[in-house]
């Protein structure tokens, strides 16, 4: 993790360390003094220290990493994980939302539908692309872009990194809840197989509107859930500033989901998060993604809708 | 409105109901004051009129039992998976525990969970049917609501009878978290196979149909219908009033105001939704394979 930013609050400590390494790698160079030495224990203690912090991160901390700024987005991993990608827009009926992009592509000469939550990584692109909230005709868009894959056989990427489907008056005049619900009801009926990967914000009905799928996975830092744990701290707690408490109780993490048997597998992101590294972040995503394709394109139509039934019908916990 | 403004209204609502400062109860019981024009109307002509205010067509919201009365053809109703209860599987406290959230909600209730689910009869057709419970913790969708539809939908295909669904809820529930979620899944793959046997799913979204609700099992019928008045939509107002910061439109999020934007297929008064279910079950029966 050699590349810099503003240090999160808890990384502080980190940085500190780091910036002393680097004011003794400078005094060792313009006075010639040897401080090799001193250099290395520091540089052990960091690599210790960041290990344990890491490993050892918070709920509400991994969502600061999760929601940093410069985290991959879907173009990101369009250049680093895919070939020849060729977007195809539109809902054809007079919408081309920029929240959710998807398109045909291969990855690791694989032809794939590849369909995801687009967040930007400055004011321009967010506002081109809504922050990664999808409107109606997005979540419209990708549907015609399962039937395309049903049709031509294209085995089903998605990519979700959203706070969730926008609330606001034309998304609800438009049926947001309907869009929604049409997708997660379509997916249960497509043959080809479907892979969704919960790459940043797994908020919602707005994350789960791509996710009905036969494999589920998570970025190690990434977090899904029901209702973002600033709304519902405002709503269960009665106050907004309870998030981190809210963030711990509704078990959001990737190994919570894995406990709760809800992800099929955690991907891991290089030291300190995607943003350190995305080109390892993608081929990290590539390699799983393969896997799945693998064992997957040797089932049947059949077999894949039945499992992808199968795996949703038995989610839930309940006294009988 | 959110799910916190409900929360609020209910219990504003049955601390005035069980207020023992109240001098004569007998007297509170008689009268009933329609929240929507004020007046006072007698309570028994209100439960006569299906509790539909007769002064200004207010529809009251009502539980599930009340509305399976209304629906139903008398003696017909057959309660199935009664059994199954909640639990606490994230130990999920917040300013109380789950638990006891769900004890005080079965107290209140008398039900185990916000659904009930069984076979009836409507007007002489037979048909399964599902009626949400916003008294039991805002109708919120966990896993009981999630298991019990997707069993009513699997049971319906067995007998190869379509499926009607009254919603009533603020969302998912939130104490379950991500299990939640997974009952949207759980219950649209449950309506696909429906489609797929070509079986006719009704769903009636009544006062308040939102969140969770509304993104899965709520809007996937083959037919919607809506009660008249009642609040419909995905985000809550708040939500999106804090989200644009603009004043939403005037009737935002209701029935008619979904009918105006081509959201729902039919606007129902109380009265005539049985005759209306009724019906489109008896011709879907007659053209049916």
């Amino acid at each position: 993790m050699d590349k810099q930013f503003t240090p999160l609050e808890f990384e502080i400590p980190l940085y500190q360390i780091r910036d002393k390494i680097q004011e003794l790698k400078n005094l060792s160079d313009s006075s010639g003094i040897d401080l090799k030495d001193q250099i290395e224990t520091l540089e052990q203690q960091a690599k210790e220290y960041s290990e344990s912090l890491y490993a050892n991160l918070k709920p509400a901390q991994k969502l600061q990493i999760t929601r940093h700024p410069m985290r991959p987005n879907f173009s990101d991993y369009v250049e680093f994980m895919t070939e020849d990608f060729i977007e195809m827009h539109g809902d054809r009926c007079g919408t081309d939302d920029r929240a959710i992009m998807g398109g045909v592509c291969y990855i690791d000469g694989r032809p794939v539908m590849l369909i995801g939550t687009v967040k930007g990584k400055n004011t321009k692109e967010n506002l081109t692309c809504n922050f990664g909230m999808p409107q109606p005709e997005g979540y419209r868009k990708a549907l015609r872009l399962f039937y395309h894959a049903e049709r031509f056989n294209l085995p089903i990427v998605t990519l979700i990194d959203t706070m969730g489907a926008y609330p606001g008056i034309k998304a609800e005049e438009t049926g947001q809840g309907i869009a929604i619900a049409e997708n997660l009801k379509e997916m249960a009926k497509l043959t080809v197989p479907i892979i969704a990967v919960i790459t940043g914000e797994g908020c919602s009905g707005g994350a789960l509107g791509l996710a009905v799928a036969n494999k589920v996975y998570m970025l190690e830092h990434a977090y899904y859930t029901v209702i973002s744990p600033e709304a519902c701290s405002s709503i269960l707690y009665r106050s907004a500033d309870k998030a981190a408490e809210a963030a711990e109780a509704l078990k959001i993490t990737s190994k919570d989901l894995l406990e709760l048997d809800v992800i099929d597998g955690e991907i891991k992101e290089p030291l300190g998060g995607a943003h350190y590294d995305p080109e390892l972040t993608a081929s990290n995503l590539k390699s799983t993604i393969i896997k799945a394709l693998d064992e997957l394109s040797s089932k049947s139509g059949q077999e894949l809708k039945d499992e992808r039934y199968g795996k949703f019908r038995h989610m839930g916990i309940f006294q009988n | 409105m959110t799910l916190k403004d409900w929360f609020d209204n209910k219990k504003k609502k049955s601390s005035l109901n069980t207020d023992p400062k109240i001098a004569d109860e007998d007297l509170y019981k008689l009268w009933t004051k329609c929240y929507n024009c004020n007046a006072s109307i007698p309570t028994k002509d209100l439960e006569k009129n299906e509790m539909v205010c007769p002064n200004c067509n207010y529809h009251f919201r009502i539980n599930a039992k009340t509305r399976i009365k209304q629906i139903v053809d008398e003696g017909t109703f057959e309660e199935i998976n009664s059994n199954i209860k909640p639990s606490d599987p994230l130990h999920f406290v917040d300013s109380i525990s789950y638990s006891e959230r769900q004890k005080a909600a079965q107290e209140n209730t008398g039900l185990n969970d916000a659904v009930i689910t069984g076979f009836a009869k409507i007007n002489n057709e037979e048909t399964a049917l599902a009626v949400m419970d916003f008294e039991y913790m805002g109708g919120s969708m966990g896993s009981v609501v999630g298991e019990k539809i997707a069993l009513l939908i699997e049971q319906a295909i067995a007998k190869r009878l379509p499926v009607v669904v009254f919603t009533a809820s603020g969302g998912a529930r939130m104490q379950e978290s991500v299990l939640s979620l997974m009952q949207m899944a759980k219950t649209s793959c449950a309506v696909a196979k429906m489609n797929e046997e070509k079986l006719l799913y009704i769903t009636v979204l009544t006062e308040p149909t939102f969140g969770g609700v509304t993104a899965s099992f709520g809007t996937l019928g083959d037919i919607i219908i809506a009660e008249q008045g009642a609040r419909i939509g995905f985000a809550g107002k708040r939500v999106i009033e804090q989200t644009i910061k603009q004043k939403l439109p005037a009737g935002f999020q209701t029935a008619e105001y979904l009918m105006k934007f081509g959201q729902i297929d039919i606007l129902s008064h109380r009265k005539d939704l049985k005759d209306t279910i009724s019906k489109l079950l008896k011709l879907h029966k007659k053209a049916g394979l």
